[in-house]
């Protein structure tokens, strides 16, 4: 069984609430109870609530299989970057450093790489991957071409990802503002790293940059809503 | 006296709150299931629809429930866990009696001998004081048939006018106000309407952390097209990317709808010709909006004017729309004002009761719609009639087979009950489904009243903080132990599927309150043998009310995924039985027929109309003032449910966000020289706690929040004010003046407890 290529993984987080549904429910899996293979980032507390769900990108060129040296991270013929085989993985952490998403960890004490694998034994069964299933936002989505297009109309998926000279393009895509976005557009993930996240908005920096407003959807009032505000004394 | 019979730290050694983790066959990735039951999460109003898996009488995990229409798979991380409260090391498994030379403060006795002690001692107390010296408090988050049983119990086999609900702390302003309004006290809409509108006002919900399933309708809607405005003074998760966020000051909102109802009557973006066709008294809610220009709005209530001309003009001129509010605005002692402020806001727009525009409030708990409709509430019978009408009583006392005048008048609402705890009016307490200790306001004038019982019984699964006190613990069930009904945010009525038995001695709530009944001698109409039929009765006292649940079955119900009351089993125009009547998704449609307003109009009034009201601004009780100059807010966080009974004592929830903090804006925070995570005392007129600072800039410099879930030294409602709205009674959590400083030093608390203790 294989994930049906029809369906494909969404991430839009200007959509995230914070809420940690997708990482409890990760560690509900029945392939690797008690430990979730996902996680949750906030961008920068003090100033934002903006948090950023993190999970494996399934790239086209797993940068995290090309570094190991025992080559035990495969890529499905569907698309799937599985976790580390057990009698292959040497836990040496060299798909940890590599990975330009920050995906895999190891696990010390069992010796082995584990990482988000799409709920494989969900998916290839035609099911949803845990975490977006329950995604009281759907920030994360799992879902065909179409459905994305019809229920998002304002937004548009792209997987292709600018780290300074390297692009990536992986098997999840991540939905930009579609009146900001070129039509194939690049994530800059260098230029965000720099970004402070404002109070009010979402930024999603993206190559090309859009001629008026290059970060985005940023409201009116985003710059300081409490700029009047005065602090009791 | 029901004081704590030991040292707190003794019970919590004993009785928890202790931590439930992943272990055993609930870690195993190779156990099988032997069942998956389609049921709800026990927590929040959403009422997600869930799949429990069970084997060996455990639940074990969930499997996600696509197909229940309201969340399609959906949870939060609630629901995720909910199931990590079964098998718990903490459950009550036994009846407890208090027993202060006992470990923890009480020993375990035989259910029947602790059944026949409360019976006793409530003889004895009714005998020498009578029948109003015992009271009755039950809560929100039991099923519908349970809060039945509960008004019955109070009524008829105690004859006390003293029941009331946790449901006080929550939905009473948005109720009361509906009330006085439309006649009838629902959300008007399915949550589906939403998608398509053009303008959503979020008033003082917290939905991504409150209400996180409704998050994705939100989502859905902007992607739509809808503009979403959002009023709150935290820049909460969901104001992040809204369209206009209102940074209300809290205790202002009634003020912000006048100013913004003026400016729509200003450039006349409102619906003469429904206001004519369709309301009442609107001419004195325009006369009172004159005092409210947009420059001494925007004073009063901290939105900058620009802000609030852009809502006037969104809502004032859109052709769709839909308002929610939730504690934001309710939790205050004008909640009434701000709930009939938004209606206003509403009804100005004519839009209401169509596909695409509706109206609701976003109900907390997971019976917040059907817990109140029922009659455990102190003036209300079931089928929402009314305890002082006279048809109403004589109705309900025919269904119970009673003389109408021994059924008790209306009695007093929650808060006043540990008043009257506290003067020595009532003496006993019969408890269930509500921990006041921690969730009402003055919590040291709570535990005192607590303290003077004569007697108290709390039927509990894990000891609360409040049964803490109690003489008699009866050991009570989970949700997932018992079948019934509940009715959940958009007015739909589901089906709860039991999981699983009770453990031990513990049992089914209804059983418990049915056992006591008949212990006291009193088990004529006690004598129910499962919820269901509890609920043929029900469907039986409610017909004919507002509240009408007469044409709903339980197969009706599971097979349609939920029912919309009213649902009718005879025709409310010709009375002719109705085999089949569909239930009423949405309220208020034009041309809709109504038993109370008999085709006059949509509203449930003689006249089919609705009311405007004049909803008047009063600045909050205990205002923020030069001793006290902070605005202090609670509210909740999103792994976290009420006072944490249940939640506290879910391992990966408690990680998620362990201990309360307190935050505030970093200009605040640098003018008092705290850092972040720096201990900070908060203190009011009532009480000073200690919590780590939080410093952020997504709160008002003038406001801080500290979420409201944990108890004793940890718990803001030590500090928080009794002050209660004059109609609802709902406390003002929402806000009261405070005072910030960096503390010495971490406070006692930090080396003697765990996060959640
Ligand atoms: S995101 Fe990281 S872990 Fe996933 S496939 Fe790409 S390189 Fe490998
Ligand atoms: S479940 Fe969805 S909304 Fe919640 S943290 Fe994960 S991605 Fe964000
Ligand atoms: S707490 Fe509410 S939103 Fe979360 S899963 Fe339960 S019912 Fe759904």
């Amino acid at each position: 069984m294989a994930k049906p290529d029809s369906l494909f993984f969404f991430i839009d987080p200007s959509r995230c609430i914070g809420c940690q549904a997708c990482v409890h429910a990760c560690t509900e899996c029945d392939t690797h109870r008690g430990d979730s293979m996902i996680h949750l980032e906030y961008v920068d507390r003090s100033r934002s609530t903006q948090t950023v769900p993190v999970v494996c990108m399934h790239c086209e060129q797993p940068t995290c299989a090309e570094v190991c040296p025992a080559d035990a991270i495969k890529r499905t013929a569907d698309g799937v970057v599985q976790s580390a085989r057990k009698p292959r993985c040497i836990a040496c952490g060299n798909c940890v450093l590599a990975c330009p998403f920050g995906v895999p960890e190891l696990y010390d004490e069992r010796k082995i790489m584990m990482k988000c694998d799409m709920c494989y034994d969900r998916t290839s069964a035609g099911k949803k991957p845990m975490c977006a299933t329950v995604c009281p936002s759907q920030a994360l989505f799992f879902g065909t071409r179409e459905q994305i297009d019809q229920l998002r109309p304002q937004s548009i998926p792209t997987n292709r990802f600018q780290f300074g000279g390297q692009a990536i393009t992986t098997g999840v895509f991540v939905m930009a503002p579609r009146r900001l976005a070129a039509p194939a557009p690049l994530v800059d993930v260098t230029a965000a790293l720099d970004d402070r996240p404002p109070a009010r908005a979402v930024r999603l920096t993206l190559v090309p940059p859009p001629a008026s407003d290059r970060t985005g959807a940023a409201p009116a009032d985003a710059t300081d809503p409490f700029a009047a505000v005065e602090v009791p004394s | 006296m029901a004081t704590l019979p030991a040292d707190p730290q003794q019970i919590i050694e004993r009785f928890g709150p202790h931590l439930s983790s992943m272990s055993g066959v609930r870690l195993s990735t190779s156990v099988e299931p032997e069942r998956l039951v389609k049921t709800h999460c026990c927590f929040c109003g959403q009422q997600c629809g869930i799949q429990l898996k069970t084997r060996d009488n455990v639940v074990i995990g969930f499997e996600p429930w696509e197909d229940f229409p309201f969340n399609r798979g959906m949870l939060c991380p609630k629901g995720v866990k909910r199931y990590l409260q079964g098998a718990h090391p903490d459950r009550l498994l036994t009846a407890l009696e208090r027993s202060p030379s006992s470990p923890g403060g009480f020993r375990s006795v035989p259910y029947a001998d602790a059944i026949a002690r409360v019976a006793r001692e409530i003889e004895r107390l009714q005998t020498v004081h009578g029948p109003d010296a015992v009271g009755v408090l039950g809560g929100a988050s039991l099923t519908t048939e349970k809060t039945y049983l509960l008004g019955k119990f109070a009524r008829m086999c105690l004859r006390t006018r003293y029941i009331d609900y946790n449901g006080r702390l929550c939905m009473v302003s948005a109720g009361a106000a509906n009330k006085k309004a439309f006649g009838i006290d629902r959300t008007t809409s399915p949550w589906s309407d939403m998608v398509g509108t053009e303008v959503i006002w979020v008033a003082g919900s917290n939905v991504a952390e409150c209400s996180p399933i409704t998050t994705n309708y939100l989502w859905q809607a902007r992607e739509q097209g809808a503009r979403i405005i959002i009023q709150d003074p935290r820049i909460t998760p969901v104001a992040r990317t809204c369209d206009l966020y209102l940074p209300v000051r809290p205790g202002r909102d009634a003020a912000l709808f006048a100013g913004v109802l003026r400016i729509m009557i200003e450039r006349d973006w409102i619906d003469h010709a429904f206001i004519e066709a369709s309301t009442t008294g609107f001419d004195e809610v325009a006369a009172y909006c004159r005092e409210w220009p947009l420059a001494r709005t925007a004073d009063v209530t901290g939105v900058p004017a620009r802000s609030i001309l852009q809502a006037a003009e969104w809502w004032g001129t859109a052709t769709s729309s839909f308002l929610f509010h939730a504690r934001g605005i309710e939790h205050h002692s004008n909640g009434v004002q701000n709930a009939l402020g938004t209606i206003n806001l509403v009804l100005a727009s004519g839009r209401i009761g169509t596909p695409k525009s509706g109206y609701g409030t976003i109900v907390g708990q997971a019976n917040g719609q059907g817990g109140r409709e029922h009659g455990q509430k102190c003036d209300q019978l079931p089928g929402w009639r009314d305890i002082s009408v006279p048809e109403h009583r004589h109705y309900i006392a025919g269904v119970w087979g009673m003389d109408e005048r021994d059924l008790p008048g209306p009695g007093v609402d929650a808060y006043e009950m540990f008043r009257k705890i506290d003067a020595g009016e009532i003496k006993a307490l019969v408890a269930i489904c509500f921990n006041p200790k921690i969730s009402l306001p003055d919590a040291s004038f709570v535990t005192r009243a607590l303290d003077k019982l004569e007697f108290f019984t709390a039927i509990d699964f894990f000891l609360s903080d409040t049964a803490r006190h109690a003489d008699v613990v009866l050991p009570g069930s989970l949700q997932e132990e018992d079948e019934g009904t509940v009715t959940q945010v958009e007015g739909r009525i589901i089906k709860i599927n039991k999981a699983i038995p009770c453990p031990g001695e513990a049992r089914e709530d209804w059983r418990i309150v049915q056992d006591v009944a008949r212990a006291l001698g009193r088990e004529r109409g006690f004598t129910f043998d499962s919820p269901r039929a509890i609920f043929e009765e029900l469907r039986v006292a409610s017909k004919g009310g507002v509240a009408d649940y007469s044409g709903v079955t339980y197969e009706k119900v599971e097979r349609e995924m939920g029912v919309f009351w009213p649902c009718y089993s005879e025709d409310p125009r010709s009375g002719a039985p109705l085999a089949d009547h569909p239930g009423t998704p949405r309220l208020f449609e034009p041309g809709s027929y109504n038993p109370v307003a008999k085709g006059a109009g949509p509203f449930y009034f003689p006249d089919g109309r609705a009311r405007f009201n004049v909803a008047e601004y009063r600045p909050p009780v205990d205002d923020a003032s030069e001793e006290y100059p902070v605005l202090l807010t609670t509210g909740r966080v999103v792994s976290q449910f009420l006072s944490g009974t249940q939640t506290r004592r879910i391992g990966p929830l408690v990680r998620q966000y362990p201990e309360p903090r307190v935050e505030m804006h970093p200009r605040l925070a640098g003018t008092l020289g705290i850092a972040d995570g720096d201990w900070t005392t908060v203190e009011t007129r009532r009480g000073s706690m200690t919590v780590r600072a939080s410093v952020v800039t997504t709160i008002r410099p003038d406001t801080v929040f500290v979420p409201y879930h944990w108890a004793g030294p940890k718990s803001v409602n030590q500090l928080t004010v009794a002050a209660q709205d004059p109609i609802s009674r709902i406390p003002q959590y929402k806000v009261c003046g405070c005072r910030v400083r960096k503390a010495d030093g971490p406070p006692p608390y930090a080396a003697a407890l765990e996060p959640q203790q």
